[in-house]
Order: C-alpha cells, then structure tokens, then sequence
C-alpha cells in the first residue's frame, strides 16, 4: 500500500513539473508554474521521506535529513533573496554546480552502497558520476567568469579540441577498466572511477572555460542542461523513474533553450560548446573607416528627448553593469507622462543569460508590454525619433548586415536607421567580440561617455519640469 | 525589369496606381516605369508631371506589357489577355469576394497579387491598402451626408434663433469609422458610434465621439484572430437591434461601416428604423459593397425613400477623392514593391517564406495559391512556430523537411532500426528507465519550444530548482547504518537542497516583478 502511495505520488510530481515548465512559458501562467513546480518538489520529498522511513525507521538517518534540508534551505533562501537582479546568472551558474555535486555524491555511495556488482548498474553509475562532475567544474567556471573572479576571454590552449578529446578518449578507457575491475572485486575498481572523476573534473573546467564572456548565455543555459542529465543518469543508477523524467525534462529544456540562443546570434551549437570564439575576431575584422565621433551633453539628450514623439531604448549588458534600470526606468515614466511613446526593443543575446534584460526591466517596473523582442520592433527603427543605445554594442553593430566580420550574419537591432541615436558608453573599447561599430561615427548617432547611470540621471535633472 | 502603370478601364475609376510622387520610389528600386497616357488624368496627375518625375509616357498595349503591372481596379478581360505570360500584376483584386479572379489570372498564367490580402500586421501597415482606402472612405461619407442633409452640421446661435448641431451615429469604428467620427467632429456635429468590439470604445472616446454599447449579455466577443470583427450570435444582435432602432431615430446622419471581408455585410438597419427616422435625415452605406447595412441600400445609387429619408450607397467613395487616395494607395504600392525588391535592382523576388508576401500572392506563374495560411495578428503575439521554421540563415543545410515524405519515412526507419540494434545491445533494466526517458525528453521539447524570451531567466531558474530533484536519490540513499554513506549523502541532500528552494525562491521573486502596464497603449494598431 505505502509503495503504491510513495509511486503514485512520483507520477504525480512529474506531471506537476511539466505542467510547472510549461506555465513559465507565459507571463500569465508563469506564477502559477513556479507554484505546481514548488508542489510537485514538496510531494516528492514528502513520498521520497516516507519511502526511506518504511519498514526500518532509522533515527539518526532521519535527523540528519532534517538538518540537511533545513541548513539547504536556510542558505538558498537567504542566497535567493540577497542576489541583486544583476547577480542573476552568476547565482544560477552556481546553483547548477549543486545539482552536478549532488550527482557525483549520489553515485559514489550508489556504488558503496552496491553489494552485488552487474554491469549495467557499474555503467550506469560512472556515466552518472562523469556528467555530474562536467557539469559541477563547468558550472564553477562559468560562476567565476560571470563573478569577473576569472577573466572573462577564453582560455584558449593550443591545440584545446584535442585536449577535450584526449580528456573523453581517457574516460572511456577507465570505463572499461572500470568495468572489468568491478566484475573481479570492488576495492580494485576504486581507482579508475577516482581518476575518471578527476578527469571529467578537467573536462568541465577546460570545456567552459574556453568559452568567451559574450557566449554566457548559452553555456549557462547548456550546463543547465547537463545538470539535468545528471540528475536522470543518477535516476538509472538507483532505479528512480521520478529522477529519469524529471532530469530528462530538464535535460532537454535546457538543450532546446541553448539552441533557440544560439540560433539568434546565427552561430552553430557545437562551436559555442567547443569554445574559441572571440579569439580570431582581431585580425578578422575589416578596416572599418574611421570617422570622426560626435560627443554629446546629458542636457543635449534630455533636450532631444523632450521634443521627441517616439523613443526605444535598447539596452544592453551595459546596463545591468551600471546599475542603469531605475534611471532608465524613471526616464520611462517622466517621457510616458508627457505623452512620448517610449519603447523597449531587446536583442535575444543582450545581457549574459537569456531574458536577462527582461528581468532587470521588470525589477525597476517598466512595464513588459513596452518591452518588445528584436523582431517585433526592427522594423520601426525607421520612424523613430530618438535610440537610446545604453550599453550595448555588438547588438546594434550595423558591421553585421556585412560579410567579413565576426558577428556577419547575426541579427541586430536596426537602430542606426532611427533619426538620432544616443549611445551612452564606458569608455572607448569594442564590445566583446571586438569588432569595430561604425554606428558611433555615423552622421546621426552620438555619444554620450561615461557610467550610464550617472549620465541618466544627469538626464532626469536636465529634463524641464 | 519594366513596371507599367496602366489607366483604369472600370467606369468611375478615378484613381491611379502610381503619382508623380511615388515615381521616384520606382525608379529608386532600379525598375523602369511605363506610364500609359492619361493614366492619372482623372486624379489630376497629367502625363508631363509623370514626365518630370522620371517614367516614360506610353500607349496602352506598351504600358500591359510590361514585366510588372500596377493597377487599382481587377482587370477586364481584355486587360488580362494582353498580359505576358509570367507577369506580375498588382491591383486590388478581392478574391474573398469574387470567385473568379483566382481563376482567371491563373488562367492568363501570371503572377497576381491583391493588395487587400495585404495582414493586419504591424510590419504589413505601411502596405495595408484597404486601411487607406477605408480612412479615405470615411471621411468622404461624412462630406456626401453633408451635402445631402439640408442643415448645418454645427450647431449655432444666431440672432436669428439657435441651430442644435446635427446628430451623426456611426457604425463600425474600424478605420471607415473612425474617420467618419473624425470628419464629422470637425464639422461640428455631436457623434456616437458604436461597435461589435467593445475594446474599441477607449478609441472612440479619443476621436471626441461618444461609445454606444450595446445592453451586455452573456459571451460576448472580443478581436478574432484576424484583426476584423467577425460575425455575432442571434441573442447579442436581438439587443444591437434594440439599440440602432433607438439610436438610428435619434439620429440626422447614420454612417454604416460594418463590413465582414468576404461575406455579405450584416441587415443591420432595418426598412422598419428607416421608417422611424426623421424626413431630411440621411443614411450613408459605406458596407454597399457587400450589398450593405440597411436593408434598403441600393449598391451603387443614392436615393430618397418615401419618408424622405436620403440613402447613400456608393461603392466608390475612395474613388471620389481620387488626388488622395491615388497618392495613399501608390504609396502602399511602392511599399510593397520595395519588401519583393530586397536588394533594390529592380528584380521582384517571391519570397513566399515572408508572410505578407505569402497573403498578397494569390496566383504565381498561372498555379494558385490562394486563400493563403492565416497569418495571426492580434495584439499579443501567439506562439507561432515562425521560429521553429526558419532556418538558422547563412547555413543553408537541408533539413529533413525539405526533402519528399517518402525520402522522409526512409530516413526515419532507417533511424529507427539503428535505434532498435542499439538498443538491444544493452541490459534489460536500462531498457526499463530508458522508455521513461525517451518519452520525457520528448515531453521536455514540446514543452519549452514557445517560451517567450522574458521568460527564460525565470525558465531556467525554475528547472535549476527542479533538477534539485537529485535530492531524492540521496535521501534514500540516508538509509543506511554506514556512517561514510551517510555523510556523502548529507552533503548531497544538503547541496540540493540549496538548489530547490534557492531555485524556486528566486523564481518567484523575478516573476512577481514581472507586471502589465496600466495604461495599455500597445503598438499603434
């Protein structure tokens, strides 16, 4: 009877967890969503408790799941509500490190725990173990990258591919050795699981860490991915259909979100996966005319604005630098006020996760239906009074429509088509995949230098009243 | 390429496909025009304005066989057969309503395209004919009831006694509407309109009109997917009847604009309210082309009822401002001229993978492709799978799609089969966990392909969460008296712990920042 209420319960929860994923794809389901998923999860804890405790209660097991769960969840709340908006992808690089940790442990002690060795069980066990440990180097790499604690380039090795290859022949080669030494005795197959574990260790950290800054939002996404497909292989390893569909759901969400951003910066999955972009861009790119640069004034801009009657914004990693929402989103307000239509166009790859801009947007309460995707509002570019332009770069580099550059091919927001475009920039530098923008010389565009919030809020003061 | 302009042969046709104006925009795109003579005399465009600007002067037969051939009216017979074979021909053909055309152009094995296909679609409204036809339209009832209506439409006080202002009560507040409330405004009279869509009645508050609803019932109906109204049930039209019989008698001036692309135009104005009005007042059918609104509207005719009621049923009213409407609907022309000409050296491309062009084209080289697939446009973009069916661009690789169904099964049995030898290679127990998984990530594709790109962070911190679902496999594995198990499974559920509600936390936090504007200004529609 218990068994069939702990099974039912695991059916349940992992419908529960699809329709959670599929409520998120709407701003009208998405609470709703997170709240079937926040269920789902407490059911399968709540079966997962019952099924440990059937039959053989065992105490201390049971108080040190409860300081377990209690201590996890104390620091994940605390973490969840301390992270600023424009932490974001760093906290969820980090959370997916968890889940690959988590799949190392579990299929340690599923193999500690395995008193009869079978093949199928071994197998399944190392694969667990191997993406586990990818996606938990992976993920750290990626955290620190996007924590600015590593530098954000690619480390490029000669010859990286082939350390990848050589990193994955040799696991396969411990696998098998693996293999063969459990079947003889269990304390001799220690150590090819140890090395294999350092080795997909490397693998992880060298795979992301060849992988430059601008190419974030894939490979969060794609760790996503792994972490998922940790989650079900470590399923096959104990025999838990819930951690096989959930994983595998996971999996391939994540798969499936690491191609749809990829697809909108026109590059192919597997050479974001196998690193190296940015790092012939230099050289590459063509010699771009070097005209002259037309600085502006925040009064200039306030001034601009004021007699506008239509206004995008196109906001980039940029902003979320500088902390830029709130002004971005008061100048919103001040223009909307005066009846100027002010609107929001968001290239999919702005920011360093997906949605990025979306999030920080929605934290200051600018609200989503200005907010439009880059498709939906290039074409009214043309008819637009003022761009603003504020931290980004490469999204608006018109060098794009052209062959011969790093980024050609790859959709950009057409602001250069606008009647004045204000760019608002740090300093003097390229964006990230170093390619020269002829926006900032061409006759309608200025610039505006210096940290975007102060500038911005140099913006708000100079505005009449 | 050649692109004529051809005079119209339709009797009371008096606009032109192109003006001086748009001339330029032609000739930009690297075509050479043909004008035929005194194609825009009847819009006061003469041939030496169309000299100046650039095109060539020319007799009928040269202007109809040219490449490309832009015109208002559908052709006549006579017109068509003296296309060349594989022209193109852009006019406004209407074949929602005449169940000829299609054939026919295809018959004279050309390429046709409507320009009142043209979506209601943000990037299409610089093409959208029928809205500048219909704006045109609209104004010009409000100029025809005024010359009918024996009195002023402002109201006055003189020292000669008060005049009350005309009442004008509108129906339909689409483009037509919305003009005519505009045009009557200015001229002074008080207006109320009404409409099937009650959404519209923020837009007619802003033309300084005053919304009429009917009395509320139960499902009523919003914007259908197209962007037109569409037709209403029988309880919610008993009630509007109720109401345009009050309004109607109420009323100086009824402007109907009611019209259903592609069927008969709904009998809303009965013989019964006609009767009920006052001598003097006047009826303008802007809905004549689909026979009309009022049940007495004689398509084509203005007359006076016995009750001395004046009925306007004109199916030109656009054509009755030809100067403007000529220049409005060249321009959308030229628009669309420019989207088939992407690289502007004058060569018209088909691009059938663009949907505008997809809706106009309603024969290519004599095959026929009409009626095109819906194409959605209301306001809130629906999860079309535009995404899922473009490929990436610049790698041109051929998709399983592309190739014929039977190439298709082949390749997929073939998969298939290698799956099954795979498959059977390996251990009964995966087997088991690995038709759960094929199904799941099955489940998992379909169920994030439409998620709209706000919404990714969130996504993925929710399935962040939900991958934390790995703690189950550690709590069971707490289940043991081996004190080295126990501690890695601690610090496994602990981790995953961390993730779950970490995870689901910081979900929830970024989705209740995520909010709707309070002022639903939208995209200009």
């Amino acid at each position: 009877m218990i068994n069939q209420l702990v099974s039912a319960t695991y059916i349940v929860s992992c419908l529960l967890f699809v329709l959670a994923l599929q409520g998120l794809s709407k701003h009208e389901t998405a609470k709703r969503g997170n709240a079937l998923g926040v269920v789902g999860m407490g059911l399968a804890l709540l079966a997962a408790i019952v099924d440990m405790m059937q039959g053989r209660p065992n105490t201390t097991s049971l108080a040190l799941l409860v300081a377990a769960v209690a201590i996890g969840a104390v620091i994940g709340i605390v973490k969840a509500f301390r992270v600023k908006m424009t932490g974001m992808p760093q906290l969820v690089a980090q959370l997916h490190s968890f889940v690959g940790l988590a799949a190392v442990l579990v299929g340690y002690n599923s193999y500690l725990k395995s008193s009869v060795g079978s093949t199928t069980h071994e197998a399944e066990t190392f694969i667990g173990i191997f993406i586990g440990a990818i996606t938990f180097t992976g993920s750290i790499v990626a955290w620190a990258k996007l924590a600015e604690r590593l530098p954000s380039r690619p480390l490029l090795l000669p010859a990286h591919n082939l350390i990848n290859l050589a990193l994955l022949a040799g696991c396969g080669g411990l696998a098998y050795w693996f293999i063969t030494a459990a079947q003889a005795g269990k304390s001799s197959a220690w150590m090819p699981l140890v090395l294999m574990t350092v080795l997909a260790l490397a693998l992880g950290f060298h795979l992301v860490a060849a992988i430059g800054g601008a190419d974030m939002p894939v490979v969060v996404s794609m760790l996503n991915s792994y972490s998922g497909w940790a989650a079900a292989f470590a399923g096959f390893t104990i025999g838990a259909d819930i951690l096989v569909v959930t994983g595998a759901l996971v999996g391939s969400s994540g798969a499936i979100l690491s191609y749809i951003m990829c697809r909108a910066m026109n590059r192919s999955f597997l050479s974001v996966i196998l690193g190296g972009f940015g790092s012939t861009t230099t050289q590459l790119g063509p010699t771009v005319d070097a005209g002259t640069e037309r600085e502006t004034t925040p009064a200039a801009v306030a001034e601009l604005l004021w007699n506008a009657e239509e206004v995008i914004i196109t906001p980039g990693y940029g902003m979320a630098v500088a902390q830029a929402q709130y002004p971005v989103a008061e100048l919103t307000k001040r223009l909307r006020d005066r009846g100027i239509t002010v609107r929001f166009g968001i290239h999919p790859v702005a920011g360093r996760l997906p949605g990025h801009m979306n999030v920080l947007l929605a934290e200051a309460k600018v609200p989503y239906d200005i907010v439009y995707e880059m498709d939906e509002i290039n074409d009214d570019f043309a008819h637009t009074d003022v761009v603003l332009v504020i931290g980004a770069n490469d999204t608006v580099n018109p060098a794009a429509m052209q062959p011969g550059t790093p980024i050609s091919g790859m959709p950009v927001l057409h602001v250069w088509e606008a009647h004045n475009v204000v760019v608002f920039k740090r300093g003097r530098g390229a964006g990230y995949a170093g390619v020269p923008n002829p926006l900032f010389t061409s006759d309608n565009a200025a610039l505006c230098f210096g940290d975007a919030r102060t500038t911005l809020q140099a913006i708000l003061a100079a505005l009449p009243a | 390429m050649r692109i004529g302009i051809s005079r119209e042969s339709l009797k009371g046709e008096n606009r032109v496909a192109a003006t001086p104006k748009t001339i330029s925009g032609l000739l930009a795109l690297g075509y050479e025009v043909m004008v035929e003579q005194g194609a825009g005399a009847n819009a006061d465009f003469p041939d030496t304005a169309y000299r100046e600007a650039g095109a060539q002067v020319v007799d009928t037969d040269t202007a109809w066989a040219s490449d490309i051939v832009l015109k208002v009216a559908p052709p006549s017979e006579a017109e068509l057969a003296s296309l060349r074979q594989g022209a193109t021909l852009v006019a406004l053909l209407s074949p929602r309503t005449d169940d000829d055309i299609v054939a026919r152009c295809a018959a004279a094995g050309i390429t046709a395209l409507s320009m009142d296909m043209v979506p209601r679609i943000s990037r299409a409204q610089s093409m959208d004919a029928l809205s500048s036809m219909a704006n045109i339209s609209g104004y010009r009832a409000v100029i025809e009831a005024a010359h009918s209506f024996g009195r002023f439409l402002g109201g006055q006080v003189t020292a000669a006694g008060k005049v009350p202002p005309a009442n004008v009560f509108v129906i339909g507040t689409g483009v037509a509407g919305l003009a005519a409330i505009g045009a009557a405004g200015s001229l002074g009279a008080v207006v109320r309109a009404t409409d099937v869509r009650p959404e519209t009645a923020e837009q007619v508050d802003s033309m300084g009109a005053t919304f009429v609803q009917v009395a509320p019932g139960a499902a009523d109906q919003g914007v259908s997917a197209d962007g037109y109204a569409k037709e209403t049930t029988d309880d919610y039209n008993a009630r509007a009847a109720l109401m345009y019989a009050e309004q109607a008698q109420r009323a100086d001036i009824v402007v109907t604009t009611a019209a259903i692309p592609g069927r008969p135009s709904p009998k809303l104005i009965t013989a019964d309210m006609v009767a009920a009005m006052a001598p003097g007042s006047v009826i303008v059918d802007l809905a004549a082309t689909g026979g009309g609104n009022c049940e007495l509207t004689k398509p084509g005719l203005s007359y006076v009822t016995p009750n001395g009621v004046t009925i306007i049923g004109y199916i030109d009213m656009a054509s009755r401002l030809p100067g403007q409407s000529s220049q409005l609907y060249a321009t959308n022309l030229t628009n669309l001229v420019t989207l088939l000409t992407p690289s502007k050296d004058g060569e018209l491309v088909l691009d059938f993978d663009d949907e505008i062009i997809r809706a106009v084209t309603i024969t290519r080289n004599g095959e026929v492709t009409y009626p095109p697939p819906p194409v959605q446009v209301s306001a809130a973009p629906p999860p079309t799978d535009a995404v899922a069916a473009a490929p990436p661009p610049g790698t041109p690789k051929r998709g399983l799609a592309d190739r014929p169904w039977q190439v298709q099964t082949a390749l997929i049995c073939v998969g298939a089969l290698a799956l099954i030898g795979l498959l059977s290679l390996t251990p009964m127990a995966f087997l088991a966990h690995m038709t759960v998984l094929v199904l799941a990530v099955v489940a998992g594709f379909y169920v994030v392909w439409d998620v709209t790109h706000a919404l990714h962070t969130p996504l993925m911190s929710l399935t962040n969460a939900v991958s934390g679902i790995i703690v189950v496999g550690a709590l069971l594995q707490l289940d043991t008296d081996s004190w080295p198990i126990r501690i890695l499974a601690f610090i496994a559920v602990l981790v995953a712990s961390i993730n779950i509600f970490g995870g689901f936390a910081v979900t929830n936090r970024m989705l209740a920042m995520f909010r709707r504007g309070t002022t639903d200004e939208g995209r200009k529609a």
